[in-house]
């Protein structure tokens, strides 16, 4: 059966529940294509061998009463995983290999998912098109020199090109909803408080936030109930009652509300975005739903906002970076200079931009200018959503302002980079659930995502709305296995 | 506004990055493009707005102060750069 890799997370687990699929026939077709496909460069640290012997005891004593019996995952390299090395896409961790494992992950393993390996991203998940990894470009499976985004964005490659039947991403102002709109997957950013944040890399801790990626809505409703609990171990993970998305999931969608807001209308923004846009309006309207137009007045300062917290975050985040008990270490004539050497060496030029970045911002004499006044706006941006909310049931807007563009062509301009986003940003700073679904094709036939933002723990009706409409849009990905040729 | 070189080269300082000439100009002109950009934020009065601190309407929680973890000294410090026994090696601090 060499359509194994094609299958979709929930059919994958159909078949083997069935018997129809092993676990390790499921893996050794993962790491074969794999094997096929290097070139893509999605692939970080990889766990093959490992997969193919816990696959096969999988099989030799299964269990089918699990979420995810014997099912090939890999997973983002910002999750820590016991004993597998970790590298953030860092230099700086680059033999870095932990001694716990993620919560997320941990949830992932415990209902018989197995690890096949570690995805490449943007170091410290800084970026909107992988070009920032120490470990390379990746390529988006949709075109040759193509981004796959970022910072996710091996996951969302290793996805689109059956590497991996699911996968999971983070996502601090767009990470994992960006690169499955580059790649005509489904991407979800839970609630803030959703998935633990213990053991995922440090980049912004009051944004950060770990979420599915998946070939279509269902499979992200699946893998959402795994990975989503009430950790102890994050000091920020909320106990809430936790829907069990993949049996809620339904299409029944009618008489909900949907608010439109005018302000992701932006300047420069091409007609292709729009028309997708107005196209998504008809398709909800399609399944039922009521179309309210809806304005978030202070949307325009979202950007600027992430641009203080998230950097600010980061720079104290990434503090522990000092070539002492774990990373690289360069040598230095002092500690001082042994610290100094060690960063420099250690972290890319993006990494590094943030980090001054954050510490002037936090520096003394400017706390008040910038980081105060963007948790102000902050409060602003996250009142404009409270009351919409009051209005509205879940938000569609564009996901992105654009399609994938080819690598190099941004990234000498840092804040065009940042603009892209621009749609994604403002749902991280209110901390809301937000899907991207994809809905079309641009010019150049490249994927074009719908992001559906919903009210804080309300991820069943995000789901559901996506799940309606991706019925009515029936977006089918063309990928030609280019890179095996 | 604008950030100079001097300034950067303070702010490198902060941050434990080192930085040589050319970096630095380079920072310096990036990190104008990125505050001319922030400095919209200014257009707008926040005199009466409250920060946001946390998304996560949540007191933190209290925790029993016991060690949960085994023994794991020795993969500890099997990540270590450089180590002496149950230590980790730094450069000389004290003269």
């Amino acid at each position: 059966m060499s359509e194994i890799t094609s299958l979709t997370l929930y059919e994958l687990i159909k078949n083997i529940k069935e018997k129809k699929i092993s676990s390790n026939e499921a893996a050794k077709s993962f790491v074969d294509r794999a094997e096929k496909s290097k070139k893509i460069n999605v692939y970080v640290t990889e766990n093959f061998e490992n997969c193919l012997k816990l696959s096969k005891e999988f099989d030799d004593k299964p269990n089918f009463d699990l979420k995810l019996p014997g099912i090939p995952i890999a997973v983002k390299d910002l999750f820590c995983t016991n004993e597998v090395r970790t590298t953030a896409g860092s230099n700086i961790l680059n033999n870095f290999v932990p001694t716990y494992e993620s919560t997320v992950t941990q949830n992932i393993w415990n209902e018989g998912g197995i690890l096949l390996g570690k995805l490449n991203c943007d170091e410290f998940a800084m970026g909107s098109s992988n070009e920032t990894s120490f470990f390379g470009n990746v390529q988006n499976p949709i075109a040759e020199d193509l981004v796959p985004g970022g910072s996710s964005g091996g996951s969302s490659s290793a996805l689109a090109a059956n590497l991996t039947p699911v996968t999971i991403g983070t996502d601090t102002g767009g990470s994992i909803r960006q690169p499955a709109s580059f790649t005509g997957t489904v991407g979800l950013k839970p609630t803030y408080g959703s998935c633990s944040r213990y053991g995922i890399v440090a980049f912004a801790s009051s944004l950060d936030q770990a979420g599915p990626m998946s070939k279509d809505v269902k499979d992200s409703s699946i893998l959402l109930e795994v990975i989503s609990s009430f950790d102890k171990k994050d000091s920020t993970s909320i106990d809430f009652k936790r829907n069990n998305y993949s049996s809620e999931l339904t299409r029944n969608i009618k008489g909900l509300k949907i608010g439109i807001p005018k302000e992701y209308r932006v300047d420069g923004m091409p007609d292709e975005i729009e028309k997708l846009w107005k196209k998504g309006i008809e398709y909800a309207k399609d399944c039922g739903t009521e179309i309210i137009d809806i304005s978030l007045p202070h949307t325009r300062y979202a950007l600027p906002t992430y641009y203080i917290v998230a950097p600010a975050e980061a720079s104290s985040n990434l503090a522990r970076y000092d070539g002492v008990k774990y990373g690289l270490r360069s040598s230095g004539k002092n500690l001082i200079d042994m610290y100094e050497k060690t960063r420099s060496e250690g972290f890319g030029e993006e990494v590094k931009r943030r980090v001054m970045i954050g510490t002037y911002v936090l520096s003394s004499g400017y706390y008040d200018a910038y980081y105060l006044k963007a948790q102000k706006v902050r409060q602003l941006i996250k009142q404009d959503f409270d009351q919409a909310y009051n209005k509205v049931d879940a938000i569609l807007t564009p996901s992105t302002p654009s399609s994938a563009f080819k690598i190099g062509e941004k990234s000498n301009d840092p804040v065009s980079m940042y603009l892209n986003d621009i749609f994604t940003v403002p749902v991280n700073l209110a901390g809301l659930p937000g899907i991207s679904i994809p809905a079309g094709v641009d010019k150049n036939n490249y994927p074009l995502g719908l992001q559906i933002i919903g009210k804080p723990f309300d991820e069943q009706t995000v789901l559901n709305i996506a799940y309606s409409m991706e019925e009515k849009i029936n977006y089918k990905n063309n990928i030609t296995d280019w890179w095996m040729k | 506004m604008t950030i100079d070189l001097k300034t950067v080269k303070h702010i490198s300082k902060l941050a434990r990055i080192s930085l040589d000439e050319k970096k630095a100009e380079k920072l310096a002109t990036d990190m104008n493009s990125i505050f001319e950009f922030i400095e919209k934020l200014n257009e707008l009065n926040t005199d009466n707005v409250e920060p946001l601190t946390s998304i996560a309407e949540t007191t933190l929680r209290f925790r029993n102060d016991k060690i949960t973890s085994e023994n794991i000294r020795e993969k500890i410090l099997k990540n270590s750069p450089e180590k002496n026994d149950d230590f980790f090696v730094v450069p000389k601090v004290v003269e």
